[in-house]
């Protein structure tokens, strides 16, 4: 599974790309990516995104289901998604 | 301390200007990111993990109280309430918004502050002793010939787009607090047999990826030929360094790469060529800055040791932290006040909103409203009339500012690490406040003494590991965080590189590895031996079994 997360240009705020094309500072708001061509369209619209300075550097990241709650695999998009551990 | 004059006001004012529409073109669209960020970062404002950081100068790490007051309001106004204090005595915050960067660029240009080249491929902020101007041990204060470089260096067209970042440093004694040696130039004071003062120069010296020590390029420099000798190696360095690789740009890799004596004959002959021009600084400069830096109108006082003695009897505690907080001033009856920012449970380097204000009000009320910063991430009093210290202490123990660990094991440098930073692989604040609460105990820590601790969270080495009397390094392994140890490092006037002492720990393995390495130390100390001595005389061997042999430590006679 997978979902795309991006900094959102004007406050710089982690975000995730939603259903409805939008972005959501909340993970669980995202959209869960399941198959190779639902990525490449999310990640198209993402980068369009990225060029109408909505967000900076959408990334495809691995996520995983924590009983029923997202959660980025690698520790350092998790720290971007639930913020700093101290 | 330095004040702006009318030149400089307009031109930061129209720098902020400048920045602002860029930010617009930017956010309209009209900018991309590749083309902005070059931009954004000679403004000292980053792209960090979770939002925007902004790094902004403190020159020579000298702040007034207003100052204080300025990053107070900032904190709290546009972030979330705190700021944290950085190894090259800048100030860092970590949820700025773009949209806002340019008001509050403008509300530090209205108390004469920047972050004009905080950051980019340029001259950084230039560093130097936290002490100067007030140290027994100092030859002349060094913040008047950083505040010349600082001058000479912002805005310089020639070298606004170097290879890659560069560092200055400058100590005023020879008791190197600023880690010259570690720069990419170092200036080092001396006094000749004519009584005059000038500069060794060092050059080359760096950490990160590929550390190196320093090299003297040159023994002795004058103060007026100061700006043409750097200018030449700058152009030097802008000439011949990389720019193919940024992890090969520095000017350490080039010097390293040609031989400092090929490096010394290129900047030599450059120097030669324009020794006489425009950048030898007449006396009345020098002299003109130095009124800056007056001291402040110190009392005549007598030492008051006897008045201290008595104080530090009837409170023991008092007595532990003027032994351990406070240095000899080079006045009687004055004293230096050091403040760790090293608390358990807060990341090293921190300072919330409401602290920077009361300590701008101690800075009023007792040392010539003026605070400096440490690049071991803390904070400094200089000017404190001995009878006031029990008043001081007092008030910085009711902040939790007055635990008695100057360069001990809990006076940590740390970087911010993976909780903040884009850069880094391990996050470091949770093994500093691992090791902190680990080494609690003030007895412990006065019997251990000095132990300078420095943990990165990545190879960039912004937490100085190289240079850690036990160096901490942050490493990915197979996506999980393991910590490397490196012992024997120093970056005071004898520096040296760490060496590595084995494979690296999982997070919860490091503050048991730390007492291992400790409890060696105190078994092989002799007389007088700081941990630094004793590893230097004895070796790694015994700490490497102590770490990481399953039997009893062995001990080396």
């Amino acid at each position: 599974m997978r979902m795309i997360i991006a900094n959102r240009l004007v406050d710089g705020l982690v975000v995730f790309y939603q259903e409805n094309g939008g972005w959501s500072e909340d993970i669980a708001e995202g959209a869960v990516i399941t198959d190779e061509a639902e990525a490449a369209r999310c990640f198209k619209a993402a980068k369009s995104d990225e060029e109408n300075c909505i967000v900076i550097d959408p990334n495809l990241i691995d996520v995983t289901d924590e009983s029923g709650s997202m959660r980025p695999v690698a520790i350092r998009e998790a720290i971007r998604a639930f913020g700093p551990t101290v | 301390m330095y004040r702006y004059d009318e030149f400089d006001q307009k031109l930061v004012s129209e720098r902020v200007e400048q920045f602002e529409r860029q930010v617009e073109r930017r956010l309209s669209g009209e900018l991309t990111e590749d083309q902005f960020k070059p931009l954004r970062l000679m403004n000292g404002l980053y792209l960090q993990l979770h939002a925007y950081m902004l790094r902004v100068n403190v020159p020579y790490g000298t702040l007034s109280s207003r100052q204080m007051r300025t990053f107070a309001d900032i904190a709290r106004k546009y972030d979330r309430g705190f700021g944290h204090f950085t190894t090259r005595q800048n100030i860092q915050y970590n949820w700025i918004k773009l949209e806002d960067a340019p008001q509050i660029l403008r509300d530090l240009a209205d108390v004469e502050v920047t972050a004009i080249q905080s950051s980019g491929n340029c001259v950084r902020n230039i560093t130097s002793d936290q002490y100067a101007g007030c140290a027994r041990d100092e030859l002349a204060d060094p913040r008047k010939y950083c505040e010349l470089l600082r001058q000479y260096s912002v805005l310089h067209p020639e070298f606004s787009y170097l290879p890659r970042k560069f560092k200055i440093a400058v100590t005023g004694s020879p008791n190197d607090r600023a880690a010259v040696a570690v720069h990419d130039i170092g200036l080092r004071m001396h006094r000749n047999d004519a009584g005059a003062i000038g500069f060794e120069v060092l050059v080359g010296g760096g950490l990160g990826r590929l550390p190196y020590i320093g090299h003297t390029i040159r023994e002795w420099i004058d103060p007026e030929d100061i700006l043409s000798y750097v200018e030449a190696i700058l152009r030097i360095y802008n000439l011949h360094g990389r720019r193919d690789n940024i992890h090969k740009a520095r000017i350490k890799i080039i010097v390293n790469q040609m031989g400092i004596e090929k490096y010394r004959e290129l900047v030599e002959a450059e120097f030669e060529r324009i020794k006489n021009g425009s950048l030898k600084v007449p006396a009345e400069e020098i002299e003109r800055i130095d009124a800056y830096f007056a001291p402040p109108e110190h009392e005549t006082l007598s030492d008051e040791g006897g008045l201290l003695a008595a104080q530090g009897a009837e409170s023991p505690e008092f007595a532990r932290w003027l032994d351990s907080n406070t240095v000899a001033h080079k006045l009687p009856g004055y004293s230096i006040v050091n403040i760790p920012l090293k608390a358990v449970g807060k990341p090293p380097g921190d300072v919330d909103a409401d602290t920077m204000d009361t300590l701008a009000d101690l800075a009023d009320r007792f040392s010539f409203g003026e605070i400096r910063v440490s690049h071991r991430q803390n904070l400094t009093f200089v000017d404190v009339r001995q009878r006031d210290l029990m008043t001081v202490w007092r008030e910085l123990d009711a902040l939790d500012l007055a635990r008695p660990v100057l360069d001990a094991i809990s006076d940590m440098i740390c970087c911010p690490g993976l909780d903040y930073c884009a850069l880094a692989n391990a996050r470091s604040i949770p093994v500093a406040d691992d090791i902190n609460r680990r080494f609690v105990d003030v007895d412990e820590l006065a019997d251990v003494g000095e132990l300078k601790i420095n943990i990165s969270g990545c190879m960039n080495a912004c937490g100085h590991h190289h240079v850690g009397h036990i160096g901490i390094l942050g490493v990915d392994k197979r996506g999980k965080e393991f910590f490397q140890l490196t012992l024997g490092g120093s970056s005071d006037q004898n520096a040296s590189l760490g060496d590595r002492l084995g494979p690296g720990l999982p997070q919860d393995e490091v503050p048991e590895a730390i007492a291992a390495i400790v409890e060696q130390y105190k078994t092989l100390r002799e007389e007088g031996e700081r941990f630094l001595d004793t590893y230097r005389r004895v070796g790694i061997e015994p700490f490497k079994a102590a770490v990481y042999d399953s039997e009893e430590p062995k001990v080396v006679a």
